[in-house]
């Protein structure tokens, strides 16, 4: 189900309408706050949700594994770098509070320079490889990585 | 220019008395219209719910002690300071059009019911400074349809452009009034009747505009305070201290990949500004 504004927390700053990647999240001509235009299309990324420095943008779940009631709201609190959710249920036993590292590093401070690279040569424009290919995935040092190389081994059923 | 008091002249020629039933219809205008825009939008009713949601999902009470300092710091903060603002230029744009608003109303009634000028007329001229600059700030510059919709700032829309118009226009040409010469004839009577034209627009049409904003979002701003004191939070989640131990316990992740004493990680995607609608 889509997002929803609460009129009260958004100051209309416009951070939803840049990032929503269906541009539905749109800045209403008389009231000067967001909305979502088009609920049809929004597909719950929480992108809106996320960027919204009021915390002002809510998401309904869906029916059927999120009763009407319920709550799931984010913090991406971005000079922490991290994520915080909270998810409740409708009858209120579950209160759960999940957090997770969003980046280990400052923002913007550590872009690959690629102006700076040296361009491919002849040859490896030529090759079947895409551009720094064996580099990241790690084939220029002895051989393609596998789980035996690692010293790992499969093991049955899920685990982490 | 700044200290004369710009009514002395019109007390002669209407009679104080006249300015002095303008000023009370204003206000009456006003005081019906916050009643009926809180009847008619059920802004009441609303917040009120939503307290009642809030303290049901409440972890603590919070004692009349804690909600008292609570509302003192939401005046403070919210209203004095507008805090609420994330855009620094249009928090100072809101502080000049709010406090030139409320100097350049408040000296106008000690000019038209006071006897004794003293330091009202400075004021006076003051607060509608503040208010044109800020006013026009917002309205040329930051509001949302030029900064990032593109508009012109000619193309209005009526309801919603209806309070900052009327502000700006009556902050303009009172000054301009007042500038020249403050009569009511040639020029100065073009600017008087503009400025009342305005001036009247501004405090009779409270139910379309956003006027009443003044008296919910102290009340919006104090509630948003009570729910994170009662830990209800509006069901949003706690994200505490990345150095916090036990925030490492629960959250081992945290240590792992971002280490025990993370540093500000600084502004993500809001280092750029949102403009490209």
């Amino acid at each position: 189900m889509p997002t929803f504004v609460y009129m009260t927390r958004c100051d209309g700053c416009g951070h939803c309408v840049d990032i929503c990647p269906s541009d539905i999240m749109h800045i209403d001509p008389t009231l000067r706050r967001a909305y979502n235009i088009e609920p049809n299309m929004c597909w719950e990324c929480y992108s809106c949700v996320k960027a919204c420095p009021h915390h002002a943008i809510d998401v309904r779940g869906y029916a059927d594994f999120a009763p009407l009631g319920h709550s799931v709201r984010v913090i991406r609190d971005e000079e922490k770098g991290v994520i915080a959710w909270r998810i409740k249920s409708r009858n209120g036993e579950t209160d759960l509070n999940l957090l997770a590292p969003i980046t280990t590093k400052p923002w913007g401070e550590h872009i690959p320079q690629l102006s700076s690279v040296a361009a491919p040569t002849k040859e490896q424009r030529d090759s079947q490889l895409l551009y720094n290919e064996p580099k990241y995935i790690r084939m220029d040092d002895g051989g393609l990585h596998t789980l035996e190389s690692n010293g790992l081994e499969l093991k049955e059923g899920v685990y982490y | 220019m700044f200290s004369t008091n710009p009514f002395t002249e019109l007390a002669a020629s209407i009679g104080a008395e006249a300015m002095q039933i303008y000023v009370i219809l204003m206000a009456v205008a006003v005081i019906a219209g916050v009643i009926i825009d809180v009847v008619h939008k059920k802004s009441a009713a609303y917040f009120f719910e939503n307290a009642k949601k809030a303290e049901k999902s409440a972890k603590r009470t919070v004692s009349s002690g804690e909600k008292m300092s609570l509302a003192v710091s939401t005046v403070t903060n919210e209203v004095l300071t507008s805090s609420e603002f994330a855009n620094p230029a249009r928090r100072l744009s809101h502080l000049m059009t709010m406090y030139g608003f409320i100097v350049f109303v408040i000296s106008t009634v000690a000019l038209i019911f006071g006897s004794d000028a003293g330091i009202w007329p400075m004021l006076w001229h003051l607060g509608a400074l503040s208010l044109a600059v800020g006013g026009g700030w917002f309205f040329f510059i930051i509001r949302v349809d030029v900064s990032s919709e593109g508009k012109k700032w000619y193309e209005l829309s009526l309801r919603g452009d209806l309070f900052i118009v009327s502000l700006l226009v009556m902050s303009v040409f009172a000054l301009l009034w007042s500038f020249s010469g403050a009569g009511l004839s040639g020029l100065s009577l073009v600017f008087f009747v503009l400025f009342i034209a305005a001036a009247t627009t501004l405090f009779t049409t409270v139910i379309w505009s956003k006027f009443a904003h003044m008296f919910f979002k102290p009340a919006a701003a104090y509630q948003k305070k009570i729910t994170k004191a009662d830990g209800s939070q509006e069901n949003l989640p706690d994200v505490g201290e990345m150095s916090d131990p036990a925030i490492h316990a629960r959250y081992p992740d945290i240590p792992e990949y971002m280490g025990t004493n993370p540093p500000n990680m600084g502004l993500g995607i809001k280092r750029e500004k949102p403009t490209h609608f």
